[in-house]
């Protein structure tokens, strides 16, 4: 990213400079606040949120709300926590990220360097998939679901997120491996390489920058996923996002406020990660294809 | 039958033929250069002797072995790309046994292979870096380990030199000649330069359209051109080529040239069938060497003619100076000794020496063999 910007910086006056840093610092303030609020609110107890100023700090600091959300609120009729079904969702996200991730790796490989009669037909129908919107395949797929008989059950639910993401991987993959010098895997043929030696020998070893970008891409979606969900898993394999949702709604009472803030920050906090840990290879990884270094 | 043979090839993308009918067959030890400008299909002859595009009519056969169909690591070939094609994500010992390791070769074979080689190619220094970590002339050089590790039957270049700069390229073609020289092998060239193929071949291979236009020794290549296609392609500066008529003066058959007052001038041939085509239009081919002044004609030359011409330009390059003047309205190009008087206007004697010149038919365009 700094490389990148470095390059093409311009040489700015003083005032242009710090009203760009103001401006900016602004912004990220801006956006920033929202998620102020939810951590603020989060460590509160309830009586200072009904009772007062939302963006004031906290009198009595607490992390009652987030033990409450994790494991004792009550979702639906069940007095769980989110726990179970943060589960739920790493076991939904991680499979399908992984499945989809090798499958595109393996489709753009074939469609780049292993040229077939129609090949840029068969490719052009797996980017259409990505422009199919959910809702019109919720009833053939619920249908599919029943017939393998895994619906409402978590695989059921990987399923459906591999064969969304599939098309998303090979377009990444497809992109990444057409600037791949063909000249390297005709080296490695006559070298004696076989089809699969190939992929894993040569061209995987070089495709850690897209790998980062769709891995970051499928797993946000996956997780943000909440149609899905809804539709496939409600009960006991309800991914996160649906228990979020049915924490919020559970109308035993009072509302608890700072256990919804601190319940919506946990279904938030693995996406978030994520990019912190992967954020500068995804960028990089984007620019891979366009910028030849 | 050869070392190599290729009969009737053919290869059409769809319904386009880019290879028409390839015939060429090459004796063990032989460094055979494909050269042409870019597009006539030399990378796709090469291609289809390795095994990486199927041959769509005819046949390629190495050692007597049919090949068509064959894959290419089991054809016993090596070959050096142009952008030499390294492995990035491994090291250059690794780059060098990776088909030693694919065609199941024991590792203490493999060190020891790669070890002789690197040694060969004084790459030893490097083995333990990533091709990143190389400039193009080691990349280079690591290429061409990686294809004699192999220990194959034909080598296989496509342009090989064509990444590097002019010096490093220089080096480079003299070290493949030295290596083809001590390790005897048979070569297979691919390049756009001919210079290159001059220096490199045993026998060339001049390329065009998908046609061979001519297949022969370099000097044969460069004295008799079967057509002007050849003539004009190899060398530089190119032979010119000018319009003449023939004519019958004292039972021997001259070219009658315009030169640049409208005069004309008698060039004798030494080709004595040159007298059927009495009468008739042909273009004449002179070599820019060829044409010299009067001191500097070659004395073994048994027929050396005198032409008076004005100079339009004069190029000095330090050993030469090119001079250039008009005949038959083209520019003709003399490569003169740096030490002859040449100014620009200036009316001058050349010695021509015919016995090198060549005719050529101007319909068929087809040299006019004697
Ligand atoms: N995959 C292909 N499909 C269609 N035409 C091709 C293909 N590859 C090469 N050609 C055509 O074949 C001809 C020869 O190409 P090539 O062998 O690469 O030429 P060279 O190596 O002599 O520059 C060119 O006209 C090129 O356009
Ligand atoms: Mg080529």
């Amino acid at each position: 990213m700094s490389v990148a910007s470095q390059d093409n910086a311009m040489r700015t006056g003083r005032a242009a400079r710090v009203f760009i840093y103001v401006f900016l610092l602004v912004f990220a303030l801006f956006y920033l606040l929202p998620f102020f609020i939810m951590l603020v609110n989060s460590v509160k107890p309830l009586g200072e949120i009904t009772g007062g100023n939302m963006i004031a700090l906290p009198k009595v600091w607490t992390i009652e709300p987030w033990l409450s959300a994790w494991s004792t609120a009550q979702i639906g009729v069940e007095p769980t926590g989110l726990r179970p079904y943060f589960w739920n969702s790493i076991r939904m996200v991680v499979p399908a990220v992984i499945i989809c991730t090798i499958i595109g790796a393996l489709n753009g490989y074939i469609l780049t360097k292993w040229r077939f009669r129609g090949d840029t037909l068969v490719f052009g129908l797996m980017l259409f998939s990505c422009f199919i919107p959910f809702q019109i395949v919720l009833i053939p797929m619920a249908r599919i679901l029943g017939i393998l008989d895994i619906s409402g059950t978590t695989s059921g639910l990987v399923l459906v997120h591999v064969v969304y993401g599939i098309g998303f991987s090979t377009l990444y993959f497809r992109n990444y491996y057409a600037a791949f010098p063909t000249e390297l895997v005709r080296a490695a043929q006559i070298d004696g390489a076989g089809f699969f030696q190939i992929f894993y020998r040569i061209l995987l070893p070089s495709s850690g920058p897209i790998a980062v970008v769709c891995v970051i891409w499928l797993f946000t979606n996956i997780w943000n996923d909440f149609l899905f969900g809804a539709s496939f898993a409600s009960g006991g394999a309800a991914p996160m996002t649906v228990a979020l949702n049915n924490l919020v709604n559970s109308s035993t009472g009072v509302r608890e406020y700072n256990v919804h803030f601190a319940g919506a920050i946990m279904a938030a906090l693995p996406t978030l990660l994520v990019y912190i840990v992967a954020g500068r290879y995804f960028v990089r990884g984007l620019m891979a294809g366009s910028v030849k270094g | 039958m050869g070392f190599l043979d290729i009969k009737e090839a053919t290869k059409s993308y769809g319904a386009v033929e880019v290879l028409h009918g390839v015939d060429v067959s090459v004796q063990e030890g032989e460094f055979l250069v494909l050269v042409g400008p870019s597009g006539c299909g030399k990378s796709t002859l090469l291609n289809m002797i390795a095994g990486l595009e199927e041959i769509t009519t005819g046949e390629i056969a190495i050692k007597g072995q049919r090949m068509n169909g064959v894959h290419p690591s089991k054809r016993n070939i090596a070959m050096v790309f142009q952008s030499y094609a390294l492995y990035p994500n491994m090291t250059v010992a690794k780059n060098i046994t990776f088909g030693l390791e694919m065609h199941g070769t024991p590792k203490a074979d493999r060190e020891k292979a790669m070890n002789d080689v690197a040694e060969l190619l004084q790459i030893t220094p490097l083995l333990d870096r990533k091709p990143g970590a190389l400039s193009g002339g080691q990349r280079q050089r690591v290429a061409m380990g990686r294809a004699l590790v192999r220990n194959p039957d034909v080598f296989l270049f496509d342009e090989p030199l064509s990444n590097l700069d002019a010096k490093l390229r220089v080096d480079m073609r003299t070290e493949i000649k030295k290596l083809h020289q001590k390790l005897g092998t048979t070569i297979v060239y691919v390049t756009h330069d001919q210079i290159e193929a001059m220096t490199l071949s045993t026998r060339i291979a001049v390329m065009n359209g998908g046609y061979v236009q001519q297949l022969g020794t370099p000097q044969e290549i460069y004295d008799t051109p079967s057509n002007i296609f050849v003539a004009t392609f190899m060398g530089s500066p190119a032979m010119n080529v000018v319009p003449a008529k023939v004519a019958d003066e004292n039972g021997r058959p001259v070219a009658h040239v315009s030169l640049h007052d409208g005069s004309v001038t008698s060039l004798p041939f030494s080709q004595a069938n040159m007298m059927d085509w009495v009468g008739k239009d042909i273009l004449l081919g002179i070599r820019p060497e060829t044409i010299t002044d009067e001191d500097g004609a070659d004395r073994k030359s048994g027929n050396i003619a005198q032409m008076t011409n004005q100079i339009v330009v004069t190029e000095p390059a330090g050993s030469d100076t090119f001079v250039t003047m008009t005949m038959g309205g083209k520019d003709v190009i003399a490569r003169m000794r740096s030490d002859a008087d040449v100014r620009p206007g200036a009316e001058f004697t050349f010695a021509v020496n015919m016995e090198k010149a060549v005719a050529f038919d101007p319909r068929t365009e087809a040299r006019i063999a004697p």
